[in-house]
């Protein structure tokens, strides 16, 4: 195995005496102090040094844990043959003194320096470390592996440097790049791009080296604590090279993600110790900081001479006796000038999605180094590119048998957050290599099938029977449309997401739908009416019991953000929970203000609701509006309007029987293959979600705009409205779905077609005027239809006239004068069209009503 | 070959023998065959019957690193170990390395080599198993009866020592270390050990030590309040992935007791020179003490086999039935008298009422045989209301005597206001100790649970009552439990038999309500019922035990005729009156027709069964008409 040692480089993690701070960040002296190029003094574990530089055999064995280089450099307050010297003198800030602009001091990294130390014993003790000094002895140096790797230090180097130099990424599509001229070296620029920020952090996406040289990416899984830092160490070089007079803080670290290695928790294994690996998970715990001991500084009692000796294994050797008066067990531990460095626990567990059924996730521990402390919160979904550790228990210091087991972790290399990218609408890049290209192929070939549409929809809840259409508006639903950006014109974003309501009878297998839904979608939430208030739907503010900090619990609206909602018995809602819904379901955001608290969340979810009529039984002679007794300016929110009813029909009871019935009696086998009809249903939406986005060809938007001035007419020609730009909107989206349901990337008449035939359909259900039998959207957008608002007109009316004609007595009774108008119109007028107009008077102050007397105003 | 006696007793010697074989002979595939071994061995005539159970024999009495079986429900998945799966030690005073195996043991043998080229990382997974929850005293009794194993405590066993220092246990080890012939390694002392543990466990009021003084007992995490029995920390070597929560199996497995597992106890010696092992500050103390209990309380289980019990009937062979099917078919035969008997048991039990009966003993073999998407199918979720109120909590307590002496396992839920706001009814995750925290519907397969809502009153509930209403809801309606994780909540499939019994209709859904209508009226109610209890015989009840359980069992299908006359039927119906019968009837009546069939021992419907159905449909339905809810809520 390879070598050892903590890694090298100043350290520089909490100095706490003052002076070394100063001298580190500002003073160009210190800087000055360092040996040899920067680069060097970060790699003490690469044997590259010159054999000349050795200064004696007995450092033969050291070798590979410190450069040697170094040490002729060395201020003389170390004796170099001294057992002291064991931890590696580089990694002092103020080390050697050298003259030229790139004296960057080094950062540790303790992210590398392992805990894989015990093996540093064996180097000395083992004869085989005796091979790795023979290799170091030939001058060329160019043979030399380090020991127990087949990393070839210079090679690795070169490689690098090269592939700096040379990659471009023409096809990249992460945010971060966007900036980027794409044709160019693309590491180049983030050197550059470090040279102007100063933030000496170079992230290498592991999936450009594999592409770029797949050898110098097998050797940075397997060997990440020697390549990583021959990474640092090329990168240094390159920089400092070519910006020589920026001037940063740290020398540059090499940070790669993204190793393809492992994907998930679970399939962690012996494997994959001490190689880099990136997991997927959510934090669930982070710890306090742990301020981590890497340099003690000792100072003799007698005669105040100081001493630093390295952190080796978690161990301190004290030195026992002064070198400079030679007093016995004079040296004390200085805690403010010895060097700390910041250290955080951190907690993660299983995403629910990775894990497979019927099982409890796994959790793992991971230790976040230095500037990666406090970096990931509680809650975050995060992706972590670590070095996988397996330690050794011991069971009692005093007892020499030991557990047999291993304690596990990860040091973190590179956090990234998954969430962070929704915020920007980025597509989850997480999600989207779930699909092996043999997925991407099969999904491919059943969207290039005519009848992908009406196969997708029967697929939608097999259990459940018949209504096609409702089916079809939930199949487009779970697509959505393509999301705009208007911000730029003022506008915002505008909603991509489509609504749907589901009207009708109890027992019609609403909630069966919605359920199924609900499990279908990966980020969906599941909640009733009647057991949710405007806070579980939206968020409160929670006082963490132990931090005694404040935080943010989100409700279901926010969980779903990106998903869908699935809101039961929307009609038993109280109006103050219904309220939070107006935002959520046209502007896609939350605003809340609570406990000093303001904030605007993010909340793009479809919802899907169901709702019960409100008499039990729906009505067929009433309007929706009257009949679920929902505001309007909430149904007016809805794309789609289905009503679920009995249909009452023989031919349909006896196919339904029949479905029902075959429920009973078919085999496991027959179910197996239902369910992975769901699966692929699930890839499908996922894969189609995440890489299509149509647009509106020329055709689709002529369509677009003939059938919405065609829906307009249809209304005028009978005094009414019909259509308002909402329901373009709607007609918008659900073309753009269809669209997606074809993995088409471009919206065309077909799409408009079914999207106009399916608002049709729904509409006919839903704002049909009981009275006239036509369609009205004014029954949805103003809650009552033209006629009706005719009739109230008419009524209001003959109401004035007949009270006009009897001005002689000002005050009468409520049920004499309703008598009497009924007496003299020739339509039926209920109680509540009456009161209707007499408030419609009232309002106009024509009259009073107290209680059962009606007064006329004077 | 080891004789009988050394496979039981001593295990780990017919693994170490097999390992040291393969050393020699370069063939890998030693571990298969010491499964193989063990589950041959267990194959034979009654064999399993001679390895005791952790179940009935107390802990101390069981040898350490012997073969025990347990019983146990998979309540928690622990994260997955890495361990030394082989390594060299090296004899300080000879330097002579000998390779040993690290497979099915907990700690190594002394000096280890840990830099060691041969060393074999292995991977194990780690469950927390509990006793099955709420089974039933006659299962246990029975299990323990048929158990054959001789439990001789062992040699060092002193009942009258309460409680030892920590010099004295140092002592001791020295003592015993030279006579620890027979077993393996630390075996005696471990015993030793275990007992000076487990007693001092039993009196922790008395605060044996520094670090257990702080700590409150530790929990054991059953999911039902009042259970009894050992937990379990069950390591499994292979094919983890195919265990599931809430699975329910027998194991079979080398038995560790080691104090050294004790987390606590190494806690305070860390006091040697400026010690700053990172693996310290990993864990909480929380954590520590649910992830490492002391090994008398919480004993390691080395899983070498395990039986899937399909059933928890001891009157079965645990074998799934169609191996056995032959030897039942004298069963299957008597189905129908057998429960024309247990129809009159039940009638009797239920004051007269014969319809009332006929739904109860459908609800007791009810099982959820399959789901289709969301919907599961077979779950018969019975709503007996009308039960006699002036008698007090009495008859409903009776009534859960009775069923319980029937099925294997059972729980009563007092719906009282309190127990309903502050029950902990779903499992939810501790983050701090990392662990599920057990709930009452962290239940087992099958397991009949006893809603008794007559004990609610009025009054208010706060939001952690109407979330375990919400939870018996989702039970109810979708045989499914959502488990808390605090940051998502994550759901498992469950299939419980939930009755419900309740004075009116009951606040919770259910598939059937049955009013009660008592025929007779007797007096004394509680000396009615404990009469009709008392009446049976054992043989009796154990006939209506095995019946049960085989109804359950058994296979349905319908043939393409009664499908066609069920569908004509159905459109018949709808011509005459379309409210009638809506397609959520038409479920229920298919349910009761597939419950009735097998009640029967018939496993194709029948057009008799079928028109059956429907008459006792009609009945019921004429029954709760009068009184039917009028709210308009969906069940």
């Amino acid at each position: 195995m390879s070598s050892p040692m903590s890694t090298p480089g100043g350290k520089r993690g909490r100095p706490s005496n003052p002076s070394t701070r100063n001298e580190a960040a500002t003073s160009p002296p210190a800087q000055r102090r360092r040996g040899q190029p920067s680069s060097n003094g970060d790699l003490p574990l690469m044997p590259t040094s010159p054999p000349t530089d050795m200064p004696d055999p007995l450092q033969d064995t050291s070798l590979f844990s410190s450069p040697p280089h170094l040490h002729h450099f060395l201020p003389s307050e170390v004796d170099m043959s001294s057992p002291l010297m064991y931890g590696t003198p580089s990694s002092r800030v103020d080390g050697t003194p050298r003259s030229g602009a790139r004296g960057t001091p080094a950062r540790q990294r303790p992210d590398l320096g392992s805990v894989r130390k015990s093996k540093q014993v064996d180097l000395q003790s083992e004869p085989s470390a005796a091979d790795g000094a023979a290799a170091a002895e030939q001058p060329a140096g160019q043979r030399l592996v380090i020991w127990g790797t087949d990393v070839n230090v210079a090679t690795c180097k070169e490689k690098f440097q090269r592939f700096l130099q040379r990659f471009i990424d023409p096809s990249s599509k992460e945010d971060e790049n966007s900036c980027l001229d794409l044709n160019e070296p693309l590491y180049m620029q983030k050197l550059e791009e470090i040279s102007i920020v100063g933030d000496p952090v170079l992230n290498i996406n592991c999936g450009h080296v594999s592409s770029f040289d797949a050898e110098l990416y097998r050797q940075l899984v397997c060997y990440p604590q020697e390549v990583i830092p021959t990474f640092d160490m090329a990168v240094n070089e390159l920089f400092f090279e070519r910006f020589p007079d920026s001037i940063l803080e740290h020398q540059i670290q090499v940070r790669p993600y993204n190793a393809l290695k492992t994907r998930n928790m679970r399939s962690l294994n012996p494997e994959d110790i001490d190689q880099l690996i990136t997991i997927s998970g959510m934090v669930i715990r982070t710890s306090q900081l742990i301020p981590e001991m890497q340099e003690a500084f000792f100072q003799c009692a007698v005669c105040a001479f100081s001493a630093r000796v390295e952190v080796d294994r978690g161990r301190i050797a004290e030195p026992a006796v002064c070198r400079n008066c030679n007093t016995t067990h004079s040296l004390a531990l200085i805690h403010n000038r010895s060097m700390f460095s910041d250290k955080q626990m951190v907690k993660i567990q299983e995403s629910p999605e990775d894990m497979p059924a019927g099982q409890t996730p796994h959790t793992t521990v991971v230790y976040a180094h230095n500037d990666l402390v406090d970096k990931v919160q509680p809650g975050d979904r995060i992706n972590i590119t670590g070095i996988y550790r397996a330690v050794p228990m011991r069971v009692n210091p005093r007892q020499s048998n030991v557990k047999s087991v291993y304690k596990t972790h990860i040091d973190v290399i590179h956090f990234r957050k998954t969430d962070e990218k929704r915020l920007h609408g980025q597509d989850d890049e997480n999600e989207q290599r779930l699909f092996t290209e043999a997925r991407v192929q099969t999904l491919r070939e059943l969207a290039a099938k005519p009848d992908v549409y009406d196969r997708l929809s029967s697929a939608l809840a097999p259990s459940i029977y018949e209504h096609e259409d409702i089916k079809k508006g939930i199949l487009l639903q779970l697509f959505g449309g393509t999301r705009k950006d208007f911000s730029q014109t003022g506008r915002g974003n505008f909603r991509a997401e489509v609504n749907i309501l589901l009207c009708g009878d109890p027992g019609t297998s609403k909630s069966q739908l919605l359920q199924y839904v609900f499990n279908l979608v990966p980020r969906g939430q599941y909640t009733s009416g009647k057991g949710s208030s405007a806070v579980g739907l939206t968020a409160y503010i929670m006082k963490d019991p132990e931090t005694r900090q404040t935080v943010l619990q989100t409700g279901a609206l926010v969980l779903s953000d990106n998903g869908i909602c699935c809101i039961d018995e929307f009609d038993k809602m109280s109006d103050s929970t219904r309220s939070v819904l107006h935002e959520v379901m046209e502007q896609q955001t939350l605003s809340i203000a609570k406990a000093g608290i303001i904030c605007q969340l993010n909340a793009r979810t479809s919802i899907l609701a169901a709702a019960n009529p409100v008499e039990s039984q729906w009505n067929p002679k009433k309007t929706t509006i009257e009949n679920i007794q929902l505001p309007h300016t909430l149904l007016s929110r809805f794309d789609l309007i289905f009503l679920m009813l009995d249909p009452q029909d023989e031919a349909y009871d006896r196919k339904l029987a029949h479905h029902l019935v075959s429920l009973y009696y078919q085999s496991e086998e027959q179910l197996e293959e239902e369910n992975l009809d769901m699966a692929v249903l699930k890839d499908f939406i996922a894969y189609a979600r995440s890489y299509i986005q149509p647009k509106l060809s020329e055709e689709a938007g002529q369509a677009l705009i003939e059938a919405y001035v065609e829906m307009r007419k249809v209304g005028s020609g009978r005094g009414m409205v019909s259509a308002y730009p909402r329901q373009l909107e709607s007609l918008i989206r659900l073309a753009e779905a269809h669209a997606k349901v074809r993995f088409s990337d471009k919206v065309e008449t077909i799409d408009v077609e079914e999207a106009k035939r399916l608002h049709r359909e729904a509409l006919k259900q839903s704002a049909t005027d009981p009275r006239t039998g036509f369609v009205d959207i004014s029954i949805l957008t103003t809650g009552m239809s033209a006629t009706a608002r005719k009739r109230k007109e008419e009524i209001t009316a003959a109401l004035k006239k007949m009270l006009q004609s009897r001005t002689k007595t000002p005050v009468m009774k409520f049920q004499q004068l309703f008598d009497d108008l009924r007496g003299q119109s020739e339509t039926a007028i209920t109680k509540d069209q009456f009161e209707e107009a007499l408030k419609a008077l009232c309002d106009e102050d024509y009259l009073t009503i107290s209680g059962k007397t009606i007064r006329l105003a004077t | 070959m080891p004789s009988t006696n050394d496979w039981i007793n001593n295990p780990l010697g017919v693994v170490e023998e097999m390992f040291g074989a393969s050393q020699n002979s370069s063939d890998s595939g030693w571990e298969a065959k010491v499964t193989e071994f063990f589950r041959q061995r267990l194959m034979e005539k009654d064999a399993h019957t001679w390895v005791p159970s952790l179940n009935d024999v107390p802990l101390h009495y069981l040898k350490p690193n012997s073969l025990v079986k347990f019983r146990c429900l998979i309540q928690d998945m622990f994260d997955p170990e890495f361990y030394m799966g082989a390594y060299d030690t090296v004899d300080p005073s000879t330097k002579a390395k000998v390779l040993r195996c690290g497979k099915y043991k907990d700690v190594t043998e002394c000096g280890v080599d840990l830099d060691s080229a041969n060393m074999v990382t292995s991977e194990r997974q780690t469950f927390y198993c509990v006793p099955i929850p709420g089974e039933s005293p006659w299962v246990k009794e029975s299990y323990a009866s048929t158990c054959q194993a001789r439990v001789v405590p062992s040699t060092s066993y002193v009942p009258s020592r309460q409680k030892r220092s920590y010099e004295d246990d140092d002592e001791d080890d020295m003592d015993t270390q030279p006579q620890a012939q027979g077993h393996a390694h630390n075996g005696t002392p471990a015993a030793a050990e275990a007992q000076g543990n487990g007693d001092s466990k039993r009196q922790e009021t008395e605060a044996p030590s520094g670090q257990k003084a702080s700590s409150p007992p530790l929990d054991l995490n059953f999911p039902l309040p009042g259970e009894k029995g050992p937990a379990c920390l069950v390591k499994v070597y292979a094919d983890w992935d195919s265990f599931k929560l809430n699975d329910t199996m027998e194991v079979y497995g080398i038995l560790s007791v080691s104090p050294a597992l004790s987390a606590l106890s190494d806690q305070s010696d860390t006091s040697s020179s400026l010690i700053l092992d990172p693996a310290e500050c990993m864990e909480t103390a929380e954590e520590l003490r649910v992830h490492s209990p002391p090994a008398s309380l919480v004993p390691r289980l080395h899983l070498i086999h395990t039986q899937r019990l399909a059933h928890n009937n001891p009157l079965l062979p645990p074998a799934a039935l169609e191996d056995s099917a032959a030897s039942l078919a004298s069963t299957l035969g008597e189905m129908v008298s057998v429960r024309a008997e247990l129809l009159a048991y039940f009638t009797q039990l239920l004051l007269g009422d014969v319809l009332a009966a006929e739904y109860l003993l459908l609800h007791l073999i009810s099982n959820v045989y399959a789901r289709r998407d969301v919907i599961p199918l077979g779950k018969f979720t019975l709503n007996l209301s009308g039960c006699p109120a002036t008698a007090g909590p009495a008859y409903t307590e009776q009534l859960y005597c009775a069923l319980q002496q029937l099925v294997p396992s059972a729980y009563r839920l007092s719906m009282t206001l309190q127990n309903m706001n502050q029950l902990r009814l779903v499992p939810r995750k501790d983050y701090v100790a990392n662990r599920l925290l057990s709930g009452a519907l962290q239940l087992a397969a099958n397991t009949s649970l006893y809603l008794d809502e007559t004990q609610l009153e009025q009054g208010q509930l706060d939001p952690a009552g109407v979330r375990n209403i919400t939870a018996l809801g989702n039970v109810i309606s979708w045989q499914k439990v959502d488990y808390d994780f605090n940051y998502h909540q994550m759901e498992f499939p469950s299939n419980i038999n939930v009755l419900i019994a309740s004075e009116g209709r009951s606040l919770l859904p259910s598939d059937c309500h049955v009013h009660l209508q008592p025929q007779v009226t007797p007096p004394n109610m509680e000396a009615y019922l404990g009469s009709a209890l008392t009446a049976q015989s054992s043989s009796q009840l154990n006939k209506f035990r095995l019946y049960l359980t085989m109804a359950r069992t058994l296979d349905y299908s319908i043939s393409e005729e009664v499908t066609k006359a069920v569908e004509d039927d159905f459109v018949d119906m709808r011509k005459d009156d379309p409210q009638s019968i809506s397609a959520d009837d038409l479920h229920s009546l298919l349910g009761v027709a597939r419950l009735l069939c097998l009640s029967l021992g018939q496993s194709a419907l029948s057009t008799d069964a079928w028109s059956r159905a429907k008459h006792i449909e009609t009945l019921r339905k004429s029954r709760s008409e009068p009184q039917g809810c009028l709210n308009g809520n969906e069940p």
